[in-house]
């Protein structure tokens, strides 16, 4: 019998260098023939120390810090940071503000959602839904360009409010080597008047813009084969393991912080949150078509809502906000304002806050603990993508290696996030 | 000596053939660049040369002077042995394709298992190159690869043995003689499902989307190729894209007439285009089946691997082996206008 060999599973690595990582993801799977044994996810490659080196700066400076956490979402974990600020500071932006920060988390969601549909198509092999969902991105970026300057990181959530109010003309091409004017001005048609008939424009069309890709996709039967039945769980399983966001209303967990614990104006919107029935990638991949299309709704909504409401975007408590550079010129005490906030920043009262956001992900929260200071005694962040992670091994035991990349891409995991 | 001039002419028109199929197979590449990102509202290449044309070239040159990597762990004669035979074989099955009349390479009397006997020796390259580079993902690949070209083999081989049944022939010069007649004579009409299975195979024997998942760029990296660099991976990119031109080209042959005219037997019609050569007709329709190629890629998810090898075994197989018994029956009983006693 000595002649017989011992016949092992094989064991491969998944990255960190692989196209369907989604980031720096170092998967070890161990596979017999083509079937999963086991997956052990090795995290960390991307840590960036984020909850330390909020600890060593004022709490304003930390802002930029969390659109660098999920970075397709980016004003999403802008709005969980700033809300635990005001939970602490007891402070409530006014209205306006609220609704510009709804329409833009909503505008995040669809961003975020475009940019997994896309890939997740790529893993799958439909390579052109990817490009199609950046031409829509397009258009959102400009949107984030508009309002604060910058299409990605763009610090523009503050506590108290907005860092300042939509732009009433949306900025337009220039003639260059590369567009001559009669393109320009196609490109311009529908940048005429402001940020928000821009968005409201985008509101128009985006929806037959996903109908075009459930056409590509929806009935598609090879899709259906990749993606019905791949990753199931079921909707005690998740809540047990910590899902959010459409992972868990997948599942069939209506579960959703706007509607449960209603935050800036959620609760004066319409909208409806979708759930699947079986918690499989196809489930998955039909939630969040809807919430494209539910977040497309919200933003016509707040649309209609600002045009017809200007006001205030900031709060005019000055121990939190910095006046306007007019008034400094001329008051002393907002001079000295001015120079606190630029210098020192705002101290927070001593005590502890939780702030939870309907993140594009699942469940964005922020745990802060002050002891009085200008800057946190220690910051929390509770990622939506670290909990999907860990039950990727649940998910996909059994499955295929190809199922690996489908249902990776289906949990919608960003590394930025998961490693901080 | 007039042997040696023979031999001398055979190898001028082998040139020839290779010369056109390889400048073809590197337009191919710009095509599908150019026609994808048509698709995904893109422009594709358009910087060297006008409209982006010499961009083919500089790929070449490129890959050329990139360095060939031979990983340490690898068997270096195979490793080196592996694309030679996938272009190989992907060029030699050339010499029995009719272009027109009189113009084929070998108009030999085996000419359809020729050609299989060649695609299925292409597979050896990918299973060797897999092997040979002693990489993991490179495996699978080769594992995948093969499995997918055997099964495929089967479908693809029953379907011509529809062709072989209705022109009474093996060689490839009398089967496209079988079907004139015109537009409704030609095989895609009485052997509709062999053709869409053999279509179908044709892309899983290539490793085409939705088929490729022997390079599943998002599962295997770049599948049995991945340790390959600079030239040598050049080869197997050539191969593939012949081997996808071979396809095309057996598919016009075998079920859409070849170089035959599709006006044949429309009065006026026929007449009026009865000066442009056979070839020109033959390369319409290989542009056609090719351009599907590029289509499908644009559109369809891939496939998982056992369900590839499901449909190959469970749904492809019994349909050729079903509409064979029909052809059979249909030859018998010489059902007109297709299998007429000649």
């Amino acid at each position: 019998m000595g002649n017989i060999p011992e016949i092992r599973n094989y064991t491969f690595n998944f990255g960190p260098q692989h196209p369907a990582a989604h980031g720096v993801l170092r998967l070890i799977l161990e596979v017999d023939g083509e079937t999963i044994v086991r997956a052990d996810p090795h995290v960390g490659l991307l840590h960036r120390a984020t909850e330390k080196l909020a600890e060593s700066k004022p709490y304003n400076h930390t802002i930029g810090y969390m659109d660098r956490l999920d970075y397709v979402s980016m004003m999403c974990n802008e709005h969980g940071y700033v809300l635990a600020i005001e939970k602490l500071l007891g402070i409530a932006p006014p209205v306006r503000a609220q609704y510009i920060r709804v329409m833009f988390d909503e505008i995040t969601r669809i961003l975020n959602h475009l940019l997994w549909l896309g890939a997740h198509g790529l893993d799958i092999g439909a390579m052109t839904m990817f490009l199609y969902a950046f031409r829509e991105r397009e258009d959102l970026l400009d949107c984030y360009e508009a309002v604060s300057g910058t299409r990605m990181h763009a610090t523009y959530y503050r506590p108290g409010g907005v860092y300042r109010d939509l732009p009433a003309q949306m900025p337009q091409y220039k003639v260059s080597k590369w567009h001559n004017e009669k393109q320009v001005v196609e490109m311009n048609e529908n940048r005429q008047g402001s940020l928000l008939d821009f968005i409201w424009d985008f509101t128009q069309r985006f929806p037959k813009r996903i109908d075009e890709y459930e056409s590509l996709l929806t009935e598609n039967r090879i899709w259906k084969q990749r993606t019905v039945g791949i990753g199931v769980i079921g909707p005690e399983q998740a809540i047990a393991m910590g899902l959010t966001g459409p992972m868990l209303r997948g599942s069939g967990v209506e579960w959703d912080l706007r509607k449960k614990q209603p935050y800036e104006v959620y609760d004066q919107l319409d909208f409806a949150i979708p759930v699947g029935a079986t918690g499989d990638c196809y489930d998955r991949y039909l939630v969040r078509i809807e919430e494209m299309r539910q977040s497309n709704h919200l933003i016509r909504q707040c649309v209609r809502w600002l045009r017809d409401n200007p006001g205030p975007v900031m709060t005019d408590n000055r121990k939190v906000a910095p006046p306007t550079r007019l008034h400094m010129k001329e008051d002393m005490e907002a001079m000295i304002h001015h120079f606190k906030l630029m210098s020192e920043g705002y101290c927070l009262p001593e005590g502890e806050a939780y702030a939870a956001i309907e993140h594009p992900k699942g469940e964005f929260g922020v745990y802060l603990v002050s002891d009085g200071a200008n800057k946190p005694y220690r910051l929390k962040i509770r990622a939506a993508g670290f909990p999907h992670m860990a039950a990727l091994e649940t998910l996909i035991k059994g499955h295929m290696i190809s199922d690996v990349v489908a249902v990776l891409s289906s949990l919608d995991i960003v590394f930025g996030e998961i490693d901080r | 000596m007039e042997g040696l001039l023979l031999i001398g002419w055979i190898i001028v028109k082998i040139i020839a053939i290779v010369l056109v199929l390889l400048l073809s197979v590197a337009y191919i590449t710009f095509m599908e660049r150019k026609v994808i990102s048509y698709m995904q509202s893109r422009i594709g290449p358009n910087r060297i040369g006008p409209l982006g044309l010499l961009q083919p070239i500089a790929d070449v040159i490129k890959l050329l002077n990139k360095e060939v990597i031979f990983p340490k762990a690898s068997n270096r004669y195979l490793f080196v042995i592996a694309p030679i035979i996938s272009l190989g074989t992907a060029l030699a099955a050339w010499a029995v394709i009719p272009f027109d009349k009189t113009a084929v390479l070998a108009d030999i009397n085996a000419g359809v298992l020729f050609v299989l006997a060649l695609s299925s020796l292409g597979v050896y390259g990918i299973l060797i190159a897999g092997w040979a580079s002693n990489s993991k993902y490179a495996m699978f690949g080769a594992l995948r690869a093969a499995a997918q070209s055997i099964s495929y083999e089967i479908a693809m081989g029953f379907a011509l043995v529809g062709v072989m049944m209705a022109a009474g022939s093996l060689n490839l010069q009398t089967i496209v003689k079988a079907q004139s007649g015109g537009f409704l004579h030609w095989y895609w009409l009485p052997l509709l499902p062999l053709f869409i299975v053999y279509w179908i195979s044709g892309i899983a024997e290539t490793n085409r989307a939705p088929f490729d998942l022997a390079e599943g760029e998002s599962e295997l990296v770049a599948g049995f190729h991945v340790e390959y660099s600079g030239a040598m991976f050049a080869l197997f990119f050539l191969a593939e894209y012949a081997n996808m031109v071979l396809i095309s080209a057996l598919i016009s042959v075998m079920f859409f007439g070849g170089w035959l005219s599709p006006f044949q037997g429309v009065p006026y019609l026929e007449a009026f285009f009865a000066f442009v050569p056979g070839i020109v007709w033959l390369l319409i329709k290989l542009s056609f089946f090719l351009f599907c190629y590029l289509w499908f890629r644009a559109t369809f998810p891939r496939y998982r691997y056992d369900q590839v090898m499901r449909l190959g075994w469970k749904v492809l197989l019994p349909v050729t082996i079903v509409w064979i018994g029909v052809v059979a029956m249909a030859v018998h009983f010489n059902i007109s206008p297709w299998f007429a006693e000649v």
